[in-house]
């Protein structure tokens, strides 16, 4: 939550104005304003334009190199940029594909940038971690492997919380991100480096993962598209894990249409991930091509629940009038709106927590200091692993492997694990139960927008509390879909508020299609942070 | 891989040189389980060391040993013959050279996941089913969380409240030399989980490696009741498990090379009391006969803290069986009990067998050694040549299939455990390794029944099979073989020898009739050895006593 001293004032929601841009409705605010360009799929656009030739693969990763070049020193998103030669060299070999007419992968030229818990074979992955300071992985995730066959370029990795255990990535090891649309803020967490990325345009799209809200909370804090896919959608095969049950690899783009490409690309059973569902993956990239969304109700007959609990005590006002303002908006594109009541709602979090940290406790185990990651040499067994693993772990990790360990112990197992799954049960069935009755249940991606660096950390409660609207969707399953719907004004710019629609399991197809008319129909999501705008823009 | 023939072998030396195997004392305790490799060493080894320790411990001590009843229980643990490891495609090969059979997988590298290969849960199920165990159709994995170097993830996938098999038995029949007698213990449960990796120490201890070629191995951990009362019954049933997953096919079995380990869990308490005493686990255990000796010496070593008054002396603890000094010594004490922190493993779903697959499976079963054990009884064989013939299954499908084409049951038993034994003990062969196969064996005993050749002969061409190969009729053909039974030819080359040997003759007839045999064995040689020598008797002894 914000304090008062710089709590922002709300930017009127222009939500009876479709397709007319933002800062046209934005009068008498001091503050620059968001500029915002037609809202057009990234990726799509490449493609159009590298097919035609009116640019080539080598002048776009360019454009994308001097961008993170010239805005990294700020930022800080990544914590590995790949060479200028290496991504050019990708980038020729494209042009020489396109030049002798083959076949191009569907992402052909697009750049990405990746989570750093997700393992890459040419590139460090440290998981935001000392322990893993310098460690190169002998293989690709499986979602990594698979962006590469499509002809994506991968120029880097982004910083994240240690581990991906944090909300604001200031628990990475390396470096603390900063908020495109204000650099005293924080970018969310832990994906914030690759929420970031894409918000100040540093890349195209990017991938993160989302154990309890860490796609979409950032992706709420700097205005982009977040997707979190249903457990089992796609292969967490290379994801270095927190919480096994509940990670999900996920989404970063500036538009609905280029999450829901980059999700379908990695999407899919892999025989390297039991866990990975071997349902069929549907095309839902199709629907992204130009459509006209003029026709009065496109969304007609979708029924919408608004789950109250979210709205209530230790939600910021302003973040409830934005999303309130949007769930009107989906009312006039024809939705038929209810409130939903899901009682175990608030139960989530102290389970979610419990859960999370049990298993991270034991995923985190294999850092001892003997295979790989840093090794502090003694004498006797025991201190070799206990000072490797005092000196490689960050607090809050050390924190969360302690209270891990004592829900798994002897005699607190009962009370905290087994409890906490069957909440865990309770929440799965009343989330479903809710998806019965409707299309989709809308909630704040966040009970905040973006607050300032240093602000929470050293509350860790409020941090948590920060998770309350997303953590249930991991306990639950499901998959999520993070888009901007509004501003609010903070001191000396404007700051992006998120929604989230939670759809059921593996109707991914159903959040991409209402949520690309959601922003086709009213010009929020494709808005530029002050950073990059001037040039985006020119 | 060579097996031996332990029992057979014995049971040879037993009739033999009755007293010094069959006592126990001696530490001789070869029933039928000793597996080949570590044979010779031990043998040597044991007979050597056995004077100082047990035998004399044991003898002193006799009359405590008798007012104390060991309970003792086993747990098993039994590497599966996969052709991949548990949760990753790499291969297992015993003694490759360390960290070549590995990958991101079994390395427990950040990111990699497990994937249970289905081999590990049929061949759970086949020895669950051959447990007379009840399966679980829906088990699942756990983590149980330690850390060891050989331990790459810090967790070991395994079961803990839901293992695949539980409330199981198993039938021993106790050899004859160690009193004979059908035992059924009850068997606990049946779980499967990965191995770990091995440590290498370097020779001056300044630090260790980790070989990883074994982590992520599929194990199943056989856990029994406390329903043994000796280390003659706890050795044997460890020997039976070996047999009943060398039957099914999912291990090799080996103790030497760590395929079959067995922990043992032993408390004593006075005869007559209920509560059981503080129980003590023994590690180490490389063959059956340690597992007997290394039980013995527990019991003699706990039976004497109680008689001196120091049973509480005897504490939870984990003590190694030392083979060179042939004796038990504290390897760790418990202090209090392990917390292994287990919880569901999240990275595998649950385990779902559906009663079709468990029927197939249950359907495709092989005879199992108990039911070949009551088949040969029913067909007339004694208990010394059930369990052996039983023992090697290979050993007991030649045996089967030369019955399967009408050889005498007992012929064909005694030349399996007879000459065909001894050489595979010589040459180290096992069964499937000599050239003789079942069919010519058949064919050997007809022959030889059939008075084709005689059984002097017999044994010489069976040499030649084991060694060669060939068929019989092919080597009697070959070497001009068949038996002489014209009793025209054979008085031919009696008189010919009583021409040649006057003298002799003489002196026979003068009354020193054990010249019988001399004239007996110059026509055999005249024969070249293809004489009936029941004709060749008759007719010599007609010409000898002959009045002329
Ligand atoms: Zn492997």
């Amino acid at each position: 939550m914000l304090s008062s001293a710089h709590a922002p004032r709300l930017v009127r929601f222009p939500s009876h104005c479709l397709l007319r841009p933002i800062n046209s409705l934005h009068t008498a605010q001091s503050s620059p304003l968001p500029t915002t360009t037609a809202p057009s799929s990234q990726i799509l656009t490449i493609r159009k334009s590298l097919l035609t030739k009116q640019t080539t693969a080598v002048d776009l990763a360019k454009s994308f190199l001097d961008r993170i070049r010239r805005t990294e020193p700020q930022l800080n998103s990544f914590l590995y940029v790949s060479p200028d030669d290496v991504v050019l060299k990708q980038a020729e070999e494209l042009d020489n594909k396109i030049k002798n007419n083959e076949q191009l992968g569907p992402l052909a030229g697009v750049l990405v940038g990746i989570k750093d818990n997700i393992c890459t074979s040419d590139m460090p992955s440290t998981a935001g971690s000392r322990i893993l300071k310098n460690y190169r992985p002998p293989f690709d995730a499986t979602a990594v492997r698979k962006l590469k066959q499509s002809g994506a370029i991968v120029v880097g990795k982004t910083n994240l919380d240690e581990f991906g255990m944090g909300s604001t990535t200031e628990g990475s090891a390396y470096q603390v991100t900063a908020n495109p649309w204000d650099l005293s803020r924080v970018p969310g967490g832990s994906s914030g480096g690759s929420a970031a990325a894409v918000s100040a345009r540093q890349c195209v799209v990017s991938l993160g993962s989302d154990t309890g809200g860490s796609v979409r909370q950032p992706a709420a804090f700097c205005g982009v598209v977040g997707l979190k896919p249903t457990y089992g959608r796609v292969s967490r095969y290379g994801l270095v894990a927190y919480a096994s049950s509940l990670d999900v690899i996920g989404c970063f783009g500036s538009s609905v249409a280029d999450a829901g490409i980059l999700l379908h690309t990695i999407s899919g059973y892999d025989k390297f991930d039991s866990t990975s569902s071997k349902r069929e993956v549907p095309d839902f990239t199709s629907q992204f091509a130009g459509k006209d969304y003029l026709e009065s109700k496109p969304l007609k007959g979708l029924r919408v629940g608004v789950i109250c609990e979210t709205f209530g005590d230790g939600v910021d006002p302003e973040v409830i009038l934005s999303v309130r303002g949007a769930v009107t908006h989906l009312e006039e594109l024809g939705c038929f709106v209810t409130e939903v009541s899901l009682p175990s709602f608030s139960l989530g979090l102290p389970a979610y927590y419990v859960l999370a940290l049990s298993e991270s406790s034991s995923n985190l185990s294999r850092y001892d200091g003997i295979r790989y990651g840093n090794q502090v040499l003694e004498d006797e067994l025991n201190s070799l692993y206990g000072h490797s693993r005092a000196q490689g772990f960050g607090s809050e990790v050390k924190m969360r492997i302690l209270m891990g360990t004592y829900a798994l112990s002897a005699g607190y197992y009962d009370a905290y694990y087994k409890r906490a799954q069957q909440v865990r049960t309770i929440i799965r069935d009343s989330f479903k139960a809710a998806l019965e009755r409707n299309d989709i249940l809308i909630s704040p991606a966040s009970p905040s927008v973006a607050y300032k660096i240093g602000e929470k950390k050293d509350d860790p409660l409020a941090m948590y509390a920060g998770d309350k609207m997303t953590v249930n969707v991991n306990l639950a399953g499901l998959p999520a879909l993070v888009l901007p719907c509004g501003f609010v004004e903070g001191g000396s710019t404007v700051l992006p508020v998120g929604f989230q629609m939670i759809g059921a399991a593996f109707d991914e197809e159903k959040l991409l299609k209402v949520g690309h008319i959601f922003e086709h129909t009213l010009q929020v999501s494709s808005a530029v942070p002050p950073l990059v705008a001037d040039e985006l823009t020119r | 891989m060579a097996l031996t023939f332990f029992r057979g072998l014995h049971t040879h030396s037993f009739l033999m040189y009755p007293s010094s195997f069959l006592s126990r004392k001696n530490g001789m305790l070869y029933c039928t389980m000793k597996s080949i490799r570590g044979q010779t060493e031990t043998q040597e080894k044991s007979q050597h060391q056995l004077k100082v320790s047990t035998q004399t411990q044991s003898r002193k001590h006799d009359d405590i040993f008798k007012n104390f009843e060991a309970i003792i229980g086993i747990e098993t643990h039994v590497q599966l013959s996969t052709l991949t490891k548990a949760f990753c495609s790499c291969p297992y090969n015993y003694g490759a050279q360390p960290n070549t059979s590995i990958c991101p997988v079994c390395m427990g590298l950040p990111g990699a996941l497990p994937v249970l290969s289905t081999k590990v849960i049929e061949s759970a199920v086949k020895v669950g089913l051959a447990l007379n165990c009840n399966l679980s159709l829906s088990s699942k994995f756990d983590r149980k969380q330690y850390f060891y170097p050989d331990l790459p993830k810090g967790y070991q996938i395994s079961q803990f409240d839901i293992p695949i098999a539980t409330g199981g038995y198993l039938d021993v029949d106790i050899p004859l030399e160690f009193g004979g007698g059908h035992r059924k213990f009850g068997i606990t449960r049946v779980h499967m989980e990965e191995d770990a990796g091995k440590l290498l120490h370097t020779g001056n201890g300044s630090f260790s490696q980790v070989d990883l070629n074994r982590a992520g191995v599929p194990l199943l951990e056989i856990v029994s009741e406390p329903d043994m009362r000796t280390g003659i019954e706890a050795a044997e049933y460890a020997a039976e498990l070996q047999r009943l997953v060398r039957y099914l096919g999912v291990s090799n079995g080996n103790m030497q090379e760590g395929s079959l380990r067995c922990d043992v869990n032993i408390s004593i308490r006075p005869i007559g009391q209920l509560e059981f005493g503080t129980k003590v686990e023994i590690k180490n255990l490389n063959s059956f006969s340690s597992v007997s000796r290394a039980i013995d010496f527990e019991i003699s070593r706990q039976a004497l803290l109680h008689s001196q008054g120091q049973a509480d002396q005897i504490v939870q603890e984990t003590r190694l069986w030392e083979e060179g000094a042939q004796k038990t010594v504290t390897m760790r004490k418990k202090e209090g009990l392990a917390d292994y922190r287990y919880f569901p493993e999240p990275d595998l779903p649950g385990v779902t067998l559906t009663e079709e697959y468990v029927d197939g499976i249950r359907c495709s079963l092989p005879e199992l050694p108990e039911m070949k054990r009551r088949r040969y009884e029913g067909m007339g064989l004694n208990m010394q040549d059930v369990l052996f013939l039983t023992n090697d299954i290979n050993v007991a499908d030649f045996f089967d299939s030369a019955i399967a084409e009408g050889a005498d049951v007992k012929l064909a038993a005694n030349w399996i455990m007879g000459d065909i034994a001894a050489y595979m003990k010589n040459e180290k062969l096992s069964i499937n390794e000599i050239q003789l196969n079942s069919h010519e064996l058949v064919e050997l005993i007809s022959s030889i029944k059939g008075g084709t050749i005689s059984g002097k002969i017999g044994k010489e061409i069976l040499f030649e099979l084991m060694a060669k190969g060939g068929t019989v009729k092919g080597l009697i053909k070959e070497k001009n073989l068949v038996q002489i039974a014209d009793p025209v030819e054979i008085e031919k080359m009696v008189d010919k020898v009583l021409a040649d040997n006057p003298k002799q003759l003489e002196q026979y007839r003068g009354g020193k009739t054990k010249l019988q045999g001399y004239f007996a064995g110059q026509i055999m040689k005249e024969s070249k050895g293809k004489a009936n020598p029941a004709l060749l008797n008759k007719i010599l002894l007609e010409k000898l006593n002959a009045k002329s």
